[in-house]
């Protein structure tokens, strides 16, 4: 019963723990950040089969009756997105310790940890006001993560990305106040309830809250015109933690879906039409730039952040016709892209490490050339939508979404162009590196004045190294294979997001009651 | 009173966005300060502005209250605004230290050092 509140505690009670106990002995760190994560992926999956029913569970702390008291609510898209972080977290933690960036600066664990309750306890949340709080929690562990191991360019992205979040921070409470001073509510479901209610003349107030709104999530998930501190935080944050927050824009991603098809829903008379007139455009822009910046990117690094960005504007393109079918195809593809930019910066960190730089440029080959080139071919072409793995099966099912006749021409060229220009993107970036590189040596060797690779260069990767990546790609062909199964369960879940009176309901109705 | 709290807000506002647009780290710090003040203020004002009033209900019937939930919206405002500013004040310390230049903008130090693509 109890369970619901586990994926905040859990990470809750650990981080203190790992911060003040074992903070000397790195060893113990790492065997508590891991078994947590274990622990918060057990539970996560417990959570998932008791959603998976179609029942809307609801939590309240202190047995107080929403709307009065503060609620925590599990329903199937709560569910997937813990599970998801779960599986993310435990990826990004293995490579992190066994390439060692958790030695590289203090604290990574206990920051890890707290980043975790910020992100599980905004997905699990039913209060606007806490998944605000829980934004701040998941901001300030990240502030720590993005400037892990220092140095000049970090610390300066990093100060860039803590004054945009801090602005944001800022919007997000005017639009808290201005929501509170119209409807007197900011428990999600009691809002839901009470916006409908609001008669049209009288709406402006909402309006402007929701569209508030909708820019601080839009921050958050990098769109359209607030898209640009995402490429100069993630290429310059730590690889593993830039993977890590690969699903802190499916925050931004998930808070849109919640609060604007419950509160501010498509068909609600006061905010008619407010996400979809502006969500649309903004994610054909967000899908242009991204592709223009993989063409553009001169390192490793900004290319995958702008893959990132191309693929937030796909995502968003399907959440913005609001229709069941777009959203399974939205959430599908949620969950590709986050396990797809994730493994792409893991392999990444293992190129980079050795290369001793991201810059697109040849160089002698490293150890094990085949091996990376293989493996950074498998994270592309799940990224650029290529088939066989699930980019394609997730793009399919977006283009196959939209076919309003309004929306279809500009979003299938967005999204098709865009790919294009990002599979040019990643094959140029690929064949520089890894492929130009053994033309390089070939040459060297022919010449006969080759220097034999040295330093770290000629070190090849552990297993330990190459598991979590090649976890990530698993999971990327496992989505591919089971996508009918997985399409089937977001079909239900997609049903339920739209069900407003069933999650209304659900909340609202007093405990015993319900009993 | 509503014009004194709508104007306070606009001006705290008006001062913090022009201060923020500085992209200097310490007038961008205090034009984030100046910015929680405002939404501070605007979070009480969301309950409506009532003076001498107590938040709680009265058992005696006495009706006139004012709404204590953006109080506690408010208090929770203050302590994050509060820490973050802490936070932020350190990690501008430490990249001005690394950096020795207190720019938030990335891009012209970049052109002018030529440090990033072309190596």
């Amino acid at each position: 019963m109890h369970w619901i509140i586990a994926p905040v505690v859990l990470p809750a009670l650990l981080a203190p723990i790992i911060g003040f106990v074992t903070r000397h002995d790195i060893r113990l760190s790492r065997i508590a950040s891991v078994s947590g994560t274990v622990l918060l992926l057990a539970v996560a999956i417990g959570l998932a089969l008791q959603a998976a029913g179609g029942e809307t569970t609801v939590y309240r702390l202190g047995s107080w009756p929403a709307p009065f008291g503060i609620v925590l609510v599990l329903d199937r898209l709560s569910a997937l997105m813990v599970l998801l972080t779960a599986a993310l977290a435990l990826i990004v933690l293995l490579h992190a310790i066994a390439t060692g960036w958790d030695r590289r600066g203090r604290h990574f664990h206990a920051l890890f940890q707290f980043q975790l309750m910020g992100i599980c306890g905004a997905f699990l949340t039913g209060d606007i006001f806490n998944l605000f709080v829980f934004f701040e929690v998941l901001l300030i562990a990240s502030y720590g993560l993005m400037i892990h191991s220092g140095g000049r360019e970090r610390m300066r992205a990093g100060l860039q990305y803590v004054v945009m979040n801090l602005a944001g921070s800022t919007l997000f409470l005017f639009a808290l106040g201005t929501l509170y001073a119209s409807t007197g509510t900011l428990n999600i479901a009691d809002l839901a309830a009470k916006v409908p209610q609001i008669p049209v003349e009288e709406a402006a107030l909402v309006r402007v809250a929701a569209m508030l709104l909708m820019i601080v999530f839009a921050v958050k998930a990098a769109l359209f015109p607030v898209q640009f501190w995402l490429p100069a935080t993630y290429s310059n944050a730590p690889a593993p933690v830039a993977a890590l927050f690969a699903i802190m824009t499916k925050v931004g991603a998930y808070a849109i879906i919640r609060i604007h098809t419950l509160a501010f829903g498509p068909d609600v008379a006061s905010t008619e039409g407010i996400a979809a007139t502006w969500l649309f455009p903004a994610a054909i822009v967000t899908i242009a730039i991204g592709a223009l910046g993989v063409l553009g990117a001169r390192r490793l690094m900004p290319l995958i952040a702008f893959s990132i960005v191309g693929s937030m504007g796909t995502l968003l393109v399907a959440v913005a016709s609001f229709t069941p079918e777009a959203m399974t195809a939205a959430l599908y593809y949620l969950v590709h892209s986050t396990f797809a930019a994730a493994c792409l910066f893991l392999v990444a960190d293992l190129v980079m490490s050795r290369r001793g730089g991201d810059s697109l440029t040849t160089m002698p080959p490293t150890a094990q050339n085949g091996l990376f080139a293989a493996l950074f071919f498998g994270a592309a072409i799940a990224m650029a939508g290529m088939p066989p793995l699930s980019g394609f099966l997730g793009k399919l099912l977006v283009l196959d979404a939209i076919r309003e006749p309004g929306a279809m021409p500009w979003a299938w060229t967005a999204i098709l162009v865009g790919s294009l220009f990002t599979i040019v993107g990643f094959a140029r970036a690929g064949s520089t590196i890894f492929w130009k590189s053994t033309s390089l040596a070939l040459a060297d060797e022919a010449t006969g004045g080759s220097a034999p690779a040295t330093g770290d260069m000629a070190i090849g990767a552990r297993p330990g190294e190459l598991t979590p990546v090649m976890a990530a790609i698993a999971a990327l062909a496992l989505l591919a294979v089971l996508a009918g199964p997985l399409a089937a369960y977001l079909e239900e879940t997609s049903a339920q997001i739209f069900d407003r009176e069933g999650y209304i309901s659900a909340v609202l109705t007093p405990e015993e009651a319900a009993e | 009173m509503e014009f004194l709290v709508a104007s306070a807000v606009g001006v705290l506002t008006a001062g913090g966005v022009y201060l923020l647009l500085r992209l200097r780290t310490f007038p961008v710090i205090l034009g984030l300060a100046l910015l929680s003040y405002a939404v501070n203020v605007f979070l009480f004002a969301s309950g409506r502005l009532a003076i001498d009033m107590s938040p709680i209900l009265s058992k005696y019937g006495d009706a006139s209250y004012t709404d204590p939930l953006p109080q506690a919206l408010v208090l929770t405002a203050i302590v994050i605004s509060f820490g973050m500013t802490a936070v932020l004040v350190m990690i501008a310390l430490g990249a001005f230290l690394e950096a020795d230049s207190d720019t938030i903008d990335i891009a012209d130090a970049d052109a002018a050092s030529g440090k990033d693509g072309e190596s």
